[in-house]
């Protein structure tokens, strides 16, 4: 589940989890209420805004949560599963924050769920525990449980994902593989500095979103940068310097993200 | 019937309290403004307060003694009770401890059942501290099944101050609890003639002190000692009535809760 701080993905994940009642509709867990003990038995949750006590050390609070559910993963599985056996004996409040992000998510794997919740997993995980999460999903997906994680960086959902549904405002906008995803969103970023102040006639109507004019420099964004340059230059705009680039993802994201807010 | 089904449902809700249990007693124990603050207050305010008085009878002929290891023990019962549901609870909604386990299959009933089984073993060794103190130090000497009366009353009616303690973790964050807990309870007792006999307290204090739920546990206490100044039943009835008064504010602050969270 993918989209911009404030797009409604923990609320849908609370929804889900039935830890927030829907003013309309209703949630199903495995066909029960997502408050049903048994499938929350089936299920393990990494959520954001959630802490844990710290005078316990990471092996004792992943005892006391396996024993929370049916049929756990053996302790140290778990905690080598999230990266933390060299951490099992410290207390979690001399836990680093990326390694409390790991705790986290040893805590919703240790019930050995058959589907898992991750609220934003990666936020304040170092390039190494990224990694080592990223194996650890891998493997989950392998044996053949469900993963549900959002994120608002679309390289990880590509990364990571089969499916990846868009959401802004707590409208889903998007529901595609990454591959569809990627092809709907626009592929290359134009950068344009011009003689003079750009004037929004300048670019109007061009086969590109403009993604930022400040003066004499503007960018744009585009599946057709060839046809967005001939304009530019058949309209006599003033160009000094130009650089096509491949877009940056998540700026395109943005734009997929903001389309209903700028149409006319 | 297939090999597949064999995998339970759910876990058994016995290993669930037990590890839940042994958790926060662990959590407690490594928490010494908590363990050392409720094991070593009731003791050293006896010291003070209780020492003096130990070798002195009461009118009735019962030991003066006794009747003070009584009332600390009462306040002992009631601060492990009030501080630690109190502190405990405020301080687990603000690490937002109460989030993540909503979200797990360990029915709250159970958590609150392993607070009170935790609350309940703390109780239990601030009472034996006190009272082997009492013995050894104080040459308090009552019947074994006295002391033992003494810990079941007080055990069994400190209901009113675990509600007390939910009210309190329910009402103020994890920063106002601990100061809350200690402007409402030190007074409370104090008024209630714990810490020094009523006799001893102003007219207005004495006025006052049988509408709190402090004094009538205190009457507990003291009559296992036979020092009690009202009939069991009477005290059995203002504790029970200020327990569903604390389960009703507590109740209520849960409820606010609920829907600002979780809505």
């Amino acid at each position: 589940m993918l989209g911009p701080n404030g797009a409604g993905k923990t609320t849908s994940i609370s929804l889900m989890l039935g830890l927030r009642q829907p003013t309309a509709g209703q949630a199903r867990l495995f066909g029960l209420p997502p408050t049903d003990r048994r499938a929350r038995s089936r299920c393990g949750v990494m959520l954001q805004e959630s802490g844990t006590t710290s005078v316990l050390t990471v092996r004792e609070i992943v005892d006391v949560f396996r024993a929370y559910y049916p049929a756990p993963l053996p302790a140290e599985r778990a905690i080598a599963m999230a990266g933390l056996t060299e951490q099992a004996a410290a207390r979690i409040g001399t836990l680093s924050g990326g390694q409390r992000q790991r705790l986290y998510f040893a805590l919703a794997i240790c019930g050995d769920p058959d589907i898992l919740f991750l609220d934003e997993p990666t936020v304040g995980m170092d390039v190494e525990a990224r990694r080592a999460f990223t194996a650890s999903i891998q493997t989950l997906s392998g044996a053949g449980k469900t993963i549900v994680f959002t994120t608002h960086y679309l390289r990880e959902a590509e990364e990571l994902a089969r499916r990846i549904i868009v959401i802004d405002r707590g409208t889903v906008i998007a529901d595609a593989s990454p591959q569809e995803l990627k092809a709907r969103v626009p592929g290359k970023k134009i950068t344009l500095l011009a003689g003079r102040p750009f004037a929004p006639a300048d670019l109007d109507g061009l086969p590109a979103r403009v993604l930022n004019m400040s003066g004499a420099r503007a960018s744009l964004l585009s599946n057709e940068p060839a046809a967005v340059l001939r304009e530019v230059f058949r309209r006599g705009v003033d160009v000094v310097d130009l650089e096509v680039t491949g877009a940056d993802l998540e700026e395109a994201f943005l734009m997929l993200t903001r389309r209903s807010e700028d149409a006319p | 019937m297939t090999a597949i089904a064999a995998k339970p449902e759910i876990a058994p809700l016995g290993r669930m309290l037990l590890a839940q249990t042994w958790s926060e007693l662990r959590i407690r124990w490594r928490i010494p403004a908590f363990s050392v603050t409720i094991v070593a207050l009731p003791v050293l305010f006896f010291t003070f307060f209780g020492l003096p008085y130990a070798k002195q009878t009461l009118p009735n002929g019962s030991s003066l003694g006794a009747y003070l290891v009584a009332s600390f023990a009462a306040y002992s019962v009631g601060s492990v009770m009030v501080f630690g549901f109190g502190i405990g609870v405020a301080t687990e909604r603000g690490l937002k401890v109460d989030v993540l386990m909503r979200a797990t299959p360990l029915p709250p009933l159970i958590a609150i059942l392993a607070k009170v089984l935790n609350a309940l073993a703390y109780a239990l060794l601030s009472l034996v501290v006190l009272i082997a103190y009492a013995i050894v130090v104080g040459g308090i000497r009552q019947d074994l099944t006295v002391w033992l009366d003494m810990i079941a009353r007080l055990l069994a009616g400190s209901v009113p101050f675990i509600a007390l303690g939910f009210a309190i973790g329910y009402l103020c964050g994890p920063n106002v609890a601990p100061a809350v807990a200690n402007l409402v309870y030190l007074p409370l007792t104090f008024a209630s003639g714990l810490f020094i006999p009523l006799s001893q307290l102003p007219g207005f204090v004495r006025g006052i002190a049988p509408y709190l739920p402090a004094y009538h546990y205190g009457q507990l206490g003291w009559s296992a000692v036979g020092a009690n100044t009202e009939r069991l039943s009477v005290s059995i009835a203002w504790l029970a009535g200020y327990t569903a008064l604390f389960l009703l504010i507590a109740f209520r602050a849960y409820q606010r809760e609920e829907s600002r969270k979780f809505g």
